[in-house]
Protein backbone atom coordinates (compact mmCIF):
# COMPACT_ATOMS: atom_id res chain seq x y z
CA UNK A 1 0.00 0.00 0.00
CA UNK A 2 3.07 2.44 0.68
CA UNK A 3 3.61 2.67 -2.82
CA UNK A 4 -0.14 4.79 -3.70
CA UNK A 5 0.41 6.86 -0.16
CA UNK A 6 4.41 8.20 -1.71
CA UNK A 7 2.37 8.66 -4.97
CA UNK A 8 -0.94 10.27 -3.38
CA UNK A 9 -0.47 13.57 -4.75
CA UNK A 10 0.32 13.05 -8.39
CA UNK A 11 -2.68 9.82 -8.21
CA UNK A 12 -5.17 12.05 -6.84
CA UNK A 13 -4.60 15.19 -9.27
CA UNK A 14 -4.76 12.28 -12.17
CA UNK A 15 -7.79 11.41 -11.23
CA UNK A 16 -9.58 14.55 -10.44
CA UNK A 17 -7.97 15.41 -14.40
CA UNK A 18 -10.57 11.88 -15.12
CA UNK A 19 -13.21 13.15 -13.47
CA UNK A 20 -12.73 16.82 -14.60
CA UNK A 21 -12.97 15.26 -18.36
CA UNK A 22 -15.72 13.32 -18.17
CA UNK A 23 -17.65 16.26 -16.36
CA UNK A 24 -16.77 18.92 -19.37
CA UNK A 25 -16.85 16.14 -21.73
CA UNK A 26 -20.05 14.87 -20.64
CA UNK A 27 -21.97 18.12 -19.94
CA UNK A 28 -20.54 18.90 -23.93
CA UNK A 29 -22.12 15.99 -24.91
CA UNK A 30 -25.42 16.21 -23.59
CA UNK A 31 -25.94 19.87 -25.07
CA UNK A 32 -24.14 18.89 -28.32
CA UNK A 33 -26.30 15.15 -28.81
CA UNK A 34 -29.55 17.10 -27.70
CA UNK A 35 -29.06 19.56 -30.80
CA UNK A 36 -27.99 17.20 -32.84
CA UNK A 37 -31.44 14.69 -31.90
CA UNK A 38 -33.45 17.81 -32.18
CA UNK A 39 -32.00 18.24 -35.89
CA UNK A 40 -32.28 14.56 -36.53
CA UNK A 41 -36.07 15.10 -36.34
CA UNK A 42 -36.77 18.31 -37.47
CA UNK A 43 -38.84 18.54 -40.85
CA UNK A 44 -36.00 20.05 -42.63
CA UNK A 45 -34.58 17.57 -45.23
CA UNK A 46 -30.76 19.72 -44.97
CA UNK A 47 -30.95 19.69 -41.10
CA UNK A 48 -31.38 15.67 -41.00
CA UNK A 49 -29.34 14.45 -43.55
CA UNK A 50 -26.43 16.60 -41.98
CA UNK A 51 -27.52 15.11 -38.17
CA UNK A 52 -27.06 11.69 -39.38
CA UNK A 53 -23.98 12.38 -41.32
CA UNK A 54 -22.62 13.26 -37.99
CA UNK A 55 -24.16 10.43 -36.57
CA UNK A 56 -23.09 7.94 -38.79
CA UNK A 57 -19.72 9.30 -38.71
CA UNK A 58 -19.08 9.21 -35.08
CA UNK A 59 -20.46 6.04 -34.39
CA UNK A 60 -18.45 4.19 -37.23
CA UNK A 61 -14.96 6.19 -36.47
CA UNK A 62 -12.85 4.46 -33.67
CA UNK A 63 -12.16 7.11 -30.58
CA UNK A 64 -8.60 6.19 -30.85
CA UNK A 65 -7.98 7.30 -34.26
CA UNK A 66 -10.21 10.32 -33.66
CA UNK A 67 -8.03 11.80 -31.07
CA UNK A 68 -5.02 10.61 -32.53
CA UNK A 69 -6.16 12.90 -35.84
CA UNK A 70 -7.02 15.42 -33.19
CA UNK A 71 -3.82 16.02 -31.36
CA UNK A 72 -1.46 15.47 -34.44
CA UNK A 73 -3.93 17.24 -37.22
CA UNK A 74 -5.22 20.18 -35.40
CA UNK A 75 -1.89 22.04 -34.65
CA UNK A 76 -1.09 21.30 -38.30
CA UNK A 77 -4.21 23.35 -39.36
CA UNK A 78 -2.78 25.89 -36.84
CA UNK A 79 -4.78 25.69 -34.00
CA UNK A 80 -2.98 24.72 -31.00
CA UNK A 81 -4.48 23.57 -28.14
CA UNK A 82 -3.40 22.27 -24.82
CA UNK A 83 -3.57 17.99 -25.04
CA UNK A 84 -6.26 17.78 -22.28
CA UNK A 85 -8.80 20.12 -24.05
CA UNK A 86 -8.41 18.56 -27.25
CA UNK A 87 -9.07 15.42 -25.73
CA UNK A 88 -11.84 16.62 -23.75
CA UNK A 89 -13.42 17.98 -27.43
CA UNK A 90 -13.02 14.87 -29.25
CA UNK A 91 -14.75 13.09 -26.38
CA UNK A 92 -17.40 15.51 -26.75
CA UNK A 93 -18.09 15.26 -30.27
CA UNK A 94 -17.53 11.64 -30.16
CA UNK A 95 -20.22 10.80 -27.15
CA UNK A 96 -22.75 13.70 -28.52
CA UNK A 97 -23.08 10.90 -31.17
CA UNK A 98 -24.50 8.24 -28.90
CA UNK A 99 -26.33 10.93 -26.39
CA UNK A 100 -28.01 12.00 -29.72
CA UNK A 101 -29.00 8.41 -30.49
CA UNK A 102 -30.55 8.04 -26.80
CA UNK A 103 -32.35 11.25 -27.03
CA UNK A 104 -33.57 10.25 -30.21
CA UNK A 105 -35.13 6.87 -28.95
CA UNK A 106 -36.72 8.83 -26.13
CA UNK A 107 -38.20 11.02 -28.62
CA UNK A 108 -39.76 7.77 -30.29
CA UNK A 109 -41.49 7.49 -26.89
CA UNK A 110 -43.54 10.30 -27.07
CA UNK A 111 -46.89 9.93 -29.29
CA UNK A 112 -47.28 11.75 -32.29
CA UNK A 113 -50.37 12.43 -31.31
CA UNK A 114 -48.75 14.93 -28.47
CA UNK A 115 -46.79 16.12 -31.15
CA UNK A 116 -50.10 17.03 -33.55
CA UNK A 117 -51.66 18.45 -30.46
CA UNK A 118 -49.23 21.19 -30.24
CA UNK A 119 -49.07 21.48 -33.29
CA UNK A 120 -53.05 22.22 -33.32
CA UNK A 121 -52.14 24.87 -29.95
CA UNK A 122 -50.39 26.97 -32.45
CA UNK A 123 -46.93 25.83 -30.98
CA UNK A 124 -43.92 26.84 -33.23
CA UNK A 125 -41.96 23.97 -34.02
CA UNK A 126 -39.22 25.07 -31.65
CA UNK A 127 -41.54 25.62 -28.71
CA UNK A 128 -43.11 22.21 -29.59
CA UNK A 129 -39.76 20.65 -28.93
CA UNK A 130 -38.86 22.59 -26.09
CA UNK A 131 -42.22 21.96 -24.12
CA UNK A 132 -43.70 18.49 -25.25
CA UNK A 133 -40.85 16.63 -26.71
CA UNK A 134 -37.44 17.05 -25.46
CA UNK A 135 -38.28 17.08 -21.75
CA UNK A 136 -40.15 13.59 -21.98
CA UNK A 137 -37.84 11.98 -24.19
CA UNK A 138 -35.16 13.51 -21.54
CA UNK A 139 -37.14 11.66 -18.89
CA UNK A 140 -37.53 8.43 -20.80
CA UNK A 141 -33.20 8.38 -22.29
CA UNK A 142 -32.25 8.90 -18.46
CA UNK A 143 -31.32 5.24 -18.23
CA UNK A 144 -29.55 4.78 -21.98
CA UNK A 145 -28.16 8.38 -21.40
CA UNK A 146 -26.40 7.47 -17.94
CA UNK A 147 -24.54 4.14 -19.64
CA UNK A 148 -23.36 6.58 -22.15
CA UNK A 149 -21.68 8.57 -19.80
CA UNK A 150 -20.32 5.26 -17.97
CA UNK A 151 -19.08 4.79 -21.37
CA UNK A 152 -17.40 8.10 -21.67
CA UNK A 153 -15.72 8.17 -18.45
CA UNK A 154 -14.16 4.39 -19.16
CA UNK A 155 -12.84 6.59 -22.78
CA UNK A 156 -11.37 8.94 -21.18
CA UNK A 157 -8.44 6.27 -20.21
CA UNK A 158 -7.96 6.52 -23.93
CA UNK A 159 -6.74 10.11 -23.70
CA UNK A 160 -3.88 8.33 -22.07
CA UNK A 161 -2.33 7.03 -25.52
CA UNK A 162 -1.95 10.54 -26.42
CA UNK A 163 -0.04 11.71 -23.50
CA UNK A 164 -2.96 13.25 -21.38
CA UNK A 165 -1.59 12.27 -17.41
CA UNK A 166 -5.07 11.29 -16.47
CA UNK A 167 -5.89 7.62 -14.05
CA UNK A 168 -4.62 5.08 -16.44
CA UNK A 169 -1.57 7.36 -17.49
CA UNK A 170 -0.53 8.21 -13.97
CA UNK A 171 -0.85 4.04 -12.78
CA UNK A 172 1.13 3.02 -16.35
CA UNK A 173 3.54 5.76 -15.13
CA UNK A 174 3.27 4.67 -11.41
CA UNK A 175 3.67 0.98 -12.70
CA UNK A 176 7.22 1.43 -14.59
CA UNK A 177 8.64 2.83 -10.89
CA UNK A 178 7.10 0.49 -8.92
CA UNK A 179 6.65 -2.81 -11.04
CA UNK A 180 3.61 -4.04 -9.45
CA UNK A 181 1.32 -4.22 -12.17
CA UNK A 182 -1.38 -6.44 -10.76
CA UNK A 183 -2.09 -4.73 -7.79
CA UNK A 184 -1.41 -0.90 -9.27
CA UNK A 185 -3.84 -1.49 -12.45
CA UNK A 186 -6.91 -3.37 -9.96
CA UNK A 187 -6.66 -0.15 -7.80
CA UNK A 188 -6.80 2.10 -10.87
CA UNK A 189 -10.03 -0.17 -12.16
CA UNK A 190 -11.49 0.15 -8.72
CA UNK A 191 -11.85 4.12 -9.37
CA UNK A 192 -13.43 3.55 -12.42
CA UNK A 193 -15.62 1.04 -10.85
CA UNK A 194 -16.28 3.40 -8.33
CA UNK A 195 -17.07 6.49 -10.95
CA UNK A 196 -19.00 3.68 -13.24
CA UNK A 197 -21.24 3.20 -9.56
CA UNK A 198 -21.86 6.90 -9.01
CA UNK A 199 -22.94 8.24 -12.78
CA UNK A 200 -25.37 4.76 -12.72
CA UNK A 201 -26.65 5.56 -9.16
CA UNK A 202 -27.51 9.26 -10.38
CA UNK A 203 -28.94 8.57 -13.00
CA UNK A 204 -31.62 5.69 -11.57
CA UNK A 205 -32.24 8.61 -9.06
CA UNK A 206 -32.50 10.86 -11.48
CA UNK A 207 -35.17 8.79 -13.03
CA UNK A 208 -37.19 8.06 -10.55
CA UNK A 209 -37.23 11.54 -9.59
CA UNK A 210 -38.84 12.38 -13.30
CA UNK A 211 -40.60 9.58 -14.35
CA UNK A 212 -43.88 10.27 -15.64
CA UNK A 213 -46.72 8.43 -13.90
CA UNK A 214 -48.36 6.32 -16.74
CA UNK B 1 -82.26 23.51 -29.72
CA UNK B 2 -83.64 24.72 -33.19
CA UNK B 3 -81.89 27.49 -34.69
CA UNK B 4 -82.87 28.60 -38.38
CA UNK B 5 -80.36 26.03 -40.49
CA UNK B 6 -78.46 27.81 -42.11
CA UNK B 7 -77.29 28.45 -45.95
CA UNK B 8 -74.63 26.55 -46.84
CA UNK B 9 -74.19 28.98 -49.86
CA UNK B 10 -73.95 31.82 -47.64
CA UNK B 11 -71.19 33.95 -48.82
CA UNK B 12 -69.77 34.87 -45.33
CA UNK B 13 -68.65 32.00 -43.24
CA UNK B 14 -66.81 31.17 -40.26
CA UNK B 15 -64.87 28.40 -42.61
CA UNK B 16 -65.46 28.48 -45.98
CA UNK B 17 -63.64 25.81 -47.82
CA UNK B 18 -63.64 26.40 -51.87
CA UNK B 19 -63.55 23.72 -54.41
CA UNK B 20 -60.63 21.72 -51.55
CA UNK B 21 -59.14 18.25 -53.28
CA UNK B 22 -56.72 16.76 -50.93
CA UNK B 23 -54.33 13.74 -52.27
CA UNK B 24 -51.80 11.44 -50.56
CA UNK B 25 -49.88 10.62 -53.32
CA UNK B 26 -52.00 9.04 -55.97
CA UNK B 27 -54.48 8.57 -53.74
CA UNK B 28 -57.30 11.25 -54.35
CA UNK B 29 -58.78 11.71 -50.39
CA UNK B 30 -61.01 14.60 -50.86
CA UNK B 31 -62.46 15.57 -53.87
CA UNK B 32 -64.64 19.06 -55.09
CA UNK B 33 -65.07 19.85 -51.30
CA UNK B 34 -66.89 22.85 -50.88
CA UNK B 35 -68.31 23.81 -47.52
CA UNK B 36 -68.96 27.01 -46.08
CA UNK B 37 -70.00 26.82 -41.92
CA UNK B 38 -71.52 29.94 -40.66
CA UNK B 39 -70.40 31.57 -36.96
CA UNK B 40 -72.33 29.91 -34.40
CA UNK B 41 -73.00 27.11 -36.57
CA UNK B 42 -72.54 23.22 -35.45
CA UNK B 43 -72.26 20.78 -38.07
CA UNK B 44 -71.51 17.14 -37.72
CA UNK B 45 -69.73 15.29 -40.06
CA UNK B 46 -70.70 11.41 -40.86
CA UNK B 47 -69.80 8.78 -43.55
CA UNK B 48 -68.00 5.47 -44.08
CA UNK B 49 -64.88 4.65 -42.69
CA UNK B 50 -62.20 6.01 -44.77
CA UNK B 51 -64.34 8.43 -46.59
CA UNK B 52 -62.44 11.41 -46.21
CA UNK B 53 -63.82 12.97 -42.66
CA UNK B 54 -60.63 13.26 -40.22
CA UNK B 55 -58.89 14.78 -43.13
CA UNK B 56 -61.25 17.61 -43.84
CA UNK B 57 -61.25 18.14 -40.51
CA UNK B 58 -57.49 18.03 -40.17
CA UNK B 59 -57.20 20.33 -43.23
CA UNK B 60 -59.22 23.13 -41.60
CA UNK B 61 -56.26 23.96 -39.34
CA UNK B 62 -53.51 22.63 -42.08
CA UNK B 63 -52.12 19.77 -40.10
CA UNK B 64 -52.72 18.12 -43.55
CA UNK B 65 -51.95 20.79 -46.58
CA UNK B 66 -54.67 20.72 -49.42
CA UNK B 67 -53.59 20.02 -52.99
CA UNK B 68 -55.45 22.90 -54.66
CA UNK B 69 -58.40 24.76 -53.35
CA UNK B 70 -58.76 27.21 -50.50
CA UNK B 71 -59.56 27.40 -46.88
CA UNK B 72 -60.54 30.62 -45.22
CA UNK B 73 -61.05 30.70 -41.87
CA UNK B 74 -62.89 33.92 -40.45
CA UNK B 75 -62.07 35.39 -43.69
CA UNK B 76 -58.46 34.69 -43.70
CA UNK B 77 -57.02 32.31 -45.66
CA UNK B 78 -54.94 29.43 -44.04
CA UNK B 79 -51.12 30.90 -44.04
CA UNK B 80 -48.57 28.48 -45.34
CA UNK B 81 -46.24 28.54 -42.88
CA UNK B 82 -44.24 29.72 -39.75
CA UNK B 83 -46.14 32.31 -37.38
CA UNK B 84 -48.79 33.19 -38.59
CA UNK B 85 -50.05 29.83 -39.49
CA UNK B 86 -49.31 28.95 -35.69
CA UNK B 87 -51.47 31.84 -35.14
CA UNK B 88 -54.23 30.76 -36.79
CA UNK B 89 -54.10 27.23 -35.65
CA UNK B 90 -54.28 29.07 -32.13
CA UNK B 91 -57.75 30.34 -33.08
CA UNK B 92 -59.04 27.19 -34.43
CA UNK B 93 -59.52 24.29 -31.29
CA UNK B 94 -59.04 20.60 -31.97
CA UNK B 95 -60.25 17.84 -30.20
CA UNK B 96 -58.55 14.20 -31.31
CA UNK B 97 -59.81 10.75 -30.53
CA UNK B 98 -56.94 9.40 -28.54
CA UNK B 99 -57.05 12.92 -26.52
CA UNK B 100 -53.47 13.56 -26.65
CA UNK B 101 -52.61 15.15 -23.43
CA UNK B 102 -48.87 16.54 -22.27
CA UNK B 103 -48.13 13.48 -20.31
CA UNK B 104 -45.34 15.25 -18.59
CA UNK B 105 -47.56 18.14 -17.46
CA UNK B 106 -50.07 18.19 -14.21
CA UNK B 107 -53.86 18.86 -16.22
CA UNK B 108 -53.68 23.08 -15.12
CA UNK B 109 -50.53 23.23 -16.84
CA UNK B 110 -52.03 21.17 -20.20
CA UNK B 111 -54.55 23.48 -19.92
CA UNK B 112 -52.14 26.62 -19.38
CA UNK B 113 -49.27 25.81 -21.27
CA UNK B 114 -50.53 27.34 -24.68
CA UNK B 115 -52.06 30.40 -23.59
CA UNK B 116 -49.21 31.15 -21.33
CA UNK B 117 -46.69 30.34 -24.88
CA UNK B 118 -48.55 31.11 -27.48
CA UNK B 119 -51.20 33.86 -26.64
CA UNK B 120 -48.47 35.26 -24.11
CA UNK B 121 -51.25 36.10 -21.06
CA UNK B 122 -49.74 35.76 -18.06
CA UNK B 123 -49.67 32.96 -15.61
CA UNK B 124 -52.03 34.33 -13.11
CA UNK B 125 -54.87 34.99 -15.83
CA UNK B 126 -54.14 31.73 -17.85
CA UNK B 127 -54.56 29.58 -14.26
CA UNK B 128 -57.61 31.24 -13.47
CA UNK B 129 -58.92 30.98 -17.07
CA UNK B 130 -57.61 27.46 -16.94
CA UNK B 131 -59.43 26.77 -13.31
CA UNK B 132 -63.11 28.12 -14.81
CA UNK B 133 -62.63 25.92 -17.67
CA UNK B 134 -61.83 22.65 -15.57
CA UNK B 135 -64.51 23.76 -13.11
CA UNK B 136 -66.91 24.10 -16.14
CA UNK B 137 -65.86 20.77 -17.71
CA UNK B 138 -66.70 19.44 -14.21
CA UNK B 139 -62.73 18.41 -13.39
CA UNK B 140 -61.36 21.31 -11.29
CA UNK B 141 -60.45 18.50 -8.73
CA UNK B 142 -58.28 17.02 -11.38
CA UNK B 143 -56.20 20.38 -11.56
CA UNK B 144 -52.96 18.91 -9.83
CA UNK B 145 -53.26 15.32 -11.16
CA UNK B 146 -51.08 14.01 -14.11
CA UNK B 147 -53.05 12.96 -17.68
CA UNK B 148 -52.51 9.17 -16.86
CA UNK B 149 -54.42 9.38 -13.40
CA UNK B 150 -57.82 10.24 -15.25
CA UNK B 151 -60.67 7.81 -16.83
CA UNK B 152 -60.77 8.87 -20.98
CA UNK B 153 -63.53 10.91 -20.15
CA UNK B 154 -61.87 13.00 -17.24
CA UNK B 155 -58.97 13.35 -20.35
CA UNK B 156 -61.16 14.29 -22.97
CA UNK B 157 -62.79 16.86 -20.81
CA UNK B 158 -59.28 18.02 -19.87
CA UNK B 159 -58.56 18.17 -23.68
CA UNK B 160 -61.60 20.60 -24.29
CA UNK B 161 -60.80 22.50 -22.15
CA UNK B 162 -57.26 22.64 -23.04
CA UNK B 163 -58.13 23.71 -26.62
CA UNK B 164 -61.04 25.77 -25.17
CA UNK B 165 -58.44 27.76 -23.22
CA UNK B 166 -57.45 29.59 -26.48
CA UNK B 167 -60.49 31.20 -26.92
CA UNK B 168 -60.80 29.75 -30.23
CA UNK B 169 -63.28 30.93 -33.30
CA UNK B 170 -64.14 27.28 -33.98
CA UNK B 171 -63.88 24.57 -32.63
CA UNK B 172 -62.83 20.96 -34.61
CA UNK B 173 -64.13 17.72 -33.10
CA UNK B 174 -62.76 14.04 -34.76
CA UNK B 175 -64.42 11.41 -33.43
CA UNK B 176 -64.08 12.62 -29.56
CA UNK B 177 -65.64 10.06 -27.87
CA UNK B 178 -64.80 6.87 -30.04
CA UNK B 179 -61.92 5.74 -27.71
CA UNK B 180 -64.46 5.87 -24.47
CA UNK B 181 -66.07 3.22 -22.63
CA UNK B 182 -69.60 3.98 -23.28
CA UNK B 183 -70.34 4.91 -19.66
CA UNK B 184 -67.94 7.82 -20.04
CA UNK B 185 -68.85 9.21 -23.82
CA UNK B 186 -72.52 11.16 -22.20
CA UNK B 187 -69.73 13.16 -19.99
CA UNK B 188 -67.99 14.24 -22.79
CA UNK B 189 -70.87 14.54 -24.87
CA UNK B 190 -73.01 16.98 -22.58
CA UNK B 191 -69.54 19.03 -22.66
CA UNK B 192 -70.22 19.16 -26.23
CA UNK B 193 -73.91 19.97 -26.07
CA UNK B 194 -73.31 22.83 -23.95
CA UNK B 195 -70.40 24.10 -25.80
CA UNK B 196 -73.16 24.15 -29.10
CA UNK B 197 -75.93 26.03 -27.03
CA UNK B 198 -73.44 28.94 -25.97
CA UNK B 199 -73.04 29.27 -29.69
CA UNK B 200 -70.01 28.02 -30.49
CA UNK B 201 -68.83 26.80 -33.90
CA UNK B 202 -68.34 23.77 -34.26
CA UNK B 203 -67.15 20.80 -36.62
CA UNK B 204 -67.60 17.36 -35.01
CA UNK B 205 -66.95 13.93 -37.08
CA UNK B 206 -69.07 11.14 -34.77
CA UNK B 207 -71.01 8.55 -34.96
CA UNK B 208 -73.09 9.77 -32.26
CA UNK B 209 -76.08 9.95 -33.87
CA UNK B 210 -78.22 11.10 -30.78
CA UNK B 211 -75.64 14.16 -30.15
CA UNK B 212 -75.95 14.93 -33.78
CA UNK B 213 -79.81 15.18 -33.42
CA UNK B 214 -79.91 17.37 -30.25
CA UNK B 215 -77.21 19.91 -31.01
CA UNK B 216 -76.37 19.73 -34.47
CA UNK B 217 -77.57 22.63 -37.06
CA UNK B 218 -76.43 20.16 -39.98
CA UNK B 219 -75.66 16.58 -40.96
CA UNK B 220 -72.82 16.22 -43.54
CA UNK B 221 -72.62 13.11 -45.18
CA UNK B 222 -69.33 12.36 -46.84
CA UNK B 223 -68.54 9.08 -49.02
CA UNK B 224 -65.79 8.33 -51.36
CA UNK B 225 -63.63 11.85 -50.26
CA UNK B 226 -66.95 13.68 -51.68
CA UNK B 227 -70.27 15.53 -49.76
CA UNK B 228 -72.38 13.55 -51.15
CA UNK B 229 -75.24 14.60 -48.80
CA UNK B 230 -76.20 17.36 -46.27
CA UNK B 231 -79.11 18.34 -44.49
CA UNK B 232 -80.76 19.35 -41.45
CA UNK B 233 -80.31 16.06 -38.30
CA UNK B 234 -83.89 15.46 -38.65
CA UNK B 235 -84.33 15.51 -42.31
CA UNK B 236 -80.78 13.97 -43.24
CA UNK B 237 -81.70 10.51 -40.26
CA UNK B 238 -85.41 10.15 -41.18
CA UNK B 239 -85.54 10.79 -44.87
CA UNK B 240 -82.26 10.37 -46.15
CA UNK B 241 -82.06 11.08 -50.29
CA UNK B 242 -78.87 9.36 -51.48
CA UNK B 243 -78.19 5.52 -51.65
CA UNK B 244 -75.16 5.38 -50.01
CA UNK B 245 -76.55 7.68 -46.81
CA UNK B 246 -79.39 5.32 -46.86
CA UNK B 247 -76.73 2.17 -46.55
CA UNK B 248 -74.86 4.05 -44.19
CA UNK B 249 -77.76 5.05 -41.74
CA UNK B 250 -78.83 1.40 -42.41
CA UNK B 251 -75.34 -0.26 -41.02
CA UNK B 252 -74.70 2.17 -38.50
CA UNK B 253 -78.69 2.01 -37.19
CA UNK B 254 -78.57 -1.92 -36.82
CA UNK B 255 -76.41 -1.96 -34.30
N1 LIG C 1 -51.21 10.35 -43.66
C1 LIG C 1 -51.82 9.62 -44.62
N2 LIG C 1 -51.11 9.10 -45.63
C2 LIG C 1 -51.71 8.39 -46.61
N3 LIG C 1 -53.02 8.16 -46.69
C3 LIG C 1 -53.79 8.64 -45.70
C4 LIG C 1 -53.23 9.40 -44.61
N4 LIG C 1 -54.24 9.75 -43.77
C5 LIG C 1 -55.36 9.24 -44.32
N5 LIG C 1 -55.12 8.58 -45.47
C6 LIG C 1 -56.11 7.94 -46.33
O1 LIG C 1 -57.07 8.89 -46.68
C7 LIG C 1 -58.35 8.33 -46.67
C8 LIG C 1 -59.26 9.13 -45.78
O2 LIG C 1 -58.80 8.99 -44.46
P1 LIG C 1 -59.53 9.65 -43.22
O3 LIG C 1 -58.72 9.33 -42.02
O4 LIG C 1 -59.77 11.10 -43.50
O5 LIG C 1 -60.91 8.88 -43.19
P2 LIG C 1 -62.04 8.92 -42.09
O6 LIG C 1 -63.30 9.24 -42.80
O7 LIG C 1 -61.65 9.81 -40.99
O8 LIG C 1 -62.07 7.42 -41.61
P3 LIG C 1 -62.35 6.83 -40.14
O9 LIG C 1 -63.82 6.85 -39.95
O10 LIG C 1 -61.80 5.45 -40.23
O11 LIG C 1 -61.60 7.68 -39.16
C9 LIG C 1 -58.21 6.90 -46.26
O12 LIG C 1 -58.24 6.08 -47.40
C10 LIG C 1 -56.85 6.86 -45.60
O13 LIG C 1 -56.26 5.60 -45.81
MG1 LIG D 1 -61.09 9.50 -38.96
Amino acid sequence: MDIFVDSAGPLLSAIGTTVLMAVVAGVGALVLGTLIAAARISPIPVLRGAAFAYVQFFVNVPLLALLILAVFALPDAGIIMPLAPTAVLVLALYEAAYVAEAVRSGVNTVGNGQIEASRALGFTLGQTLRLVVIPQSLRAAVQPLGNVMIALTMNTALAAAVGVVELTSAANKLNLVEAQPILIFAAAGLVYMALALVIGLGAGRIERKVAILR
Amino acid sequence: MSREPISPESGTGMVVMTDVQKHFGDHHVLKDISLSIAAREVVVVVGPSGSGKSTLCRCINRLETITSGSILVDGTALPTEGKALATLRSEVGMVFQSFNLFAHRSILDNVTLAPIQVRKESKKVAEAHALELLDRVGIADKADSFPAQLSGGQQQRAAIARALAMRPKVMLFDEPTSALDPEMVTEVLDVMISLAAEGMTMVVVTHEMGFARRAADRVVFMDDGRIVEQNTPAEFFDHPESERAKAFLSKILTH
